[in-house]
């Protein structure tokens, strides 16, 4: 049965309630990009999330729909997601600073005691 | 805009944690009761990845059918300024769609299958949409008070446990807040206006009442798999909890514009501090979701419509050697 609307131009449109159109093929959505977003000048640019594009240009347009309705932006970044190599997140140890690396932090480095000691012998 | 209708269907699974490694199981929940986020990489159980590609396809489905019943009104907007931002806000519930397909596909479901699932009608999405916006107030009824709902699902929903669709749902209640003052503008100018405006709201605000108490789907069943379900900041607040907080924030708008609902029980019971109302009817709510509604039909006839007519131009700038990779994050 062709579908009746309150929307006089689905109406007009004839679409019959019984057809299978419209069924997706792989692909028939794109690629996906990785999209990067910088707020304001001076900051960093910051992953915001993905999109579906067939090009970067196209992916730049979509980006700026998707990601940057409401001001909040001076700059875009798209990456195609297949271009981006990361670490596992398994793997998250390899990040923390072993105890036995703390030379490493500047609040290892006490050395007013020394100081006082020396000053106090040199007074005497 | 989504409403909480469908979490609590899990077949006939025994467990949700049935045939999962204990040790990675008791990792996975720790990382959780800690505050942290799941991301796309990690591992986690069948059923917690099952239940979250339901919940986000059926919230991007909701955004995008949802666009149907005020898309309908563009044309037809009082005046060029409504116009405008009728338009506005349509496009921004298709970009939520977007966003939302996007959290759902780092889950591994493609989306041209959840473009297929909606269309052959195996997935759902808010029930709220198989009905019809008569007017230009039924228009004006759903951007305030189906858009204050989906606010507080996506609120709520958004100190959930899965990383992409927090940061997704964060992005989404930014722009949210325009469609609630939008929607309110439009409630109190007719409200406020000639006898013959402050009807058509009204008769607005009883045509939409029954669907958005179904809005938030039934009470919840206590279950373990509810229980599991809330362990994993999967589900994240009762159906019931969520109505009540709808209720207690909007009747008083509601009542303070001397409009009426058509339910004469509905009162806060000032002893309990809860809303007290007559019960939706669960089974219309049945009916209509498993397709006999109003407008089942016609919202996928109309999908159907746009994807077959769009392909061509999607297939013409496609590059052949492109290949689908699933989203980082």
């Amino acid at each position: 049965m062709i579908i009746k609307s309150l929307d006089p131009r689905i109406t007009r449109a004839g679409i019959d309630d019984e057809s299978k159109d419209g069924i997706q093929q792989p692909m028939d959505q794109w690629h996906t990009y990785e999209v990067f977003q910088q707020k304001k000048r001076g900051t960093h640019h910051v992953h915001v999330g993905s999109l579906h594009a067939p090009d970067a240009e196209l992916a730049v347009l979509f980006a700026k729909e998707q990601y940057a309705r409401r001001g909040q932006c001076v700059n875009l970044w798209v990456v195609k997601t297949s271009d981006v190599f990361a670490t596992e997140y398994e793997d998250e140890d390899i990040f923390t600073t072993t105890p036995e690396k703390k030379y490493r932090e500047p609040e290892v480095y006490k050395v007013m005691d020394r100081i006082q000691a020396f000053k106090a012998k040199q007074n005497s | 805009m989504y409403g909480n209708a469908y979490v609590e269907n899990t077949g006939n699974i025994n467990s949700l944690t049935a045939g999962e490694d204990p040790v990675k199981l008791a990792e996975f929940e720790a990382r959780i009761a800690a505050g942290e986020k799941i991301e796309p990489q990690d591992w986690m159980p069948k059923e917690y990845r099952r239940q979250l590609i339901r919940m986000i396809e059926q919230h991007a489905h909701s955004e995008i059918i949802g666009s149907l019943p005020e898309g309908t009104w563009i044309t037809r907007a009082p005046g060029f300024r409504r116009k405008l931002a009728l338009m506005a806000k349509v496009q921004d519930e298709v970009g939520h769609a977007q966003l939302l397909y996007s959290a759902c596909e780092t889950l591994g479901k493609s989306r041209e299958d959840m473009i297929n699932d909606l269309i052959n009608g195996k997935s759902k999405y808010s029930n709220i949409f198989n009905y019809p916006a008569e007017t230009w107030a039924d228009s004006a009824v759903i951007a305030w008070l189906v858009d204050a709902g989906a606010i507080i699902n996506q609120l709520t929903n958004s100190k959930g446990s899965y990383g992409p669709y927090c940061r997704a749902l964060d992005r989404i209640c930014a722009e949210e807040s325009f469609h609630l003052k939008y929607g309110h503008d439009n409630v109190v100018f007719l409200a406020t206006g000639t006898p013959k405006q402050r009807q058509m709201v009204q008769e607005a605000l009883h045509r939409w009442w029954p669907p958005l108490m179904h809005f938030f789907g039934p009470s919840d069943k206590i279950s373990q798999h509810t229980e599991t379900l809330m362990k994993w900041k999967v589900k994240m607040a009762s159906n019931d909890d969520m109505r009540q907080q709808f209720l207690d924030m909007y009747v008083p708008k509601i009542w303070d514009l001397g409009l009426t609902v058509p339910d004469p029980n509905l009162k806060k019971n000032e002893t309990t501090g809860k809303w007290e109302y007559t019960e939706p009817d669960w089974e219309e709510f049945k009916r209509v979701i498993n397709g006999d509604g109003p407008c089942n039909k016609e919202r996928l006839a109309v999908r159907r419509m746009a994807e077959e007519k769009g392909r061509w131009v999607r297939n013409a700038i496609l590059k052949k050697d492109a290949q689908y990779v699933a989203p980082l994050a």
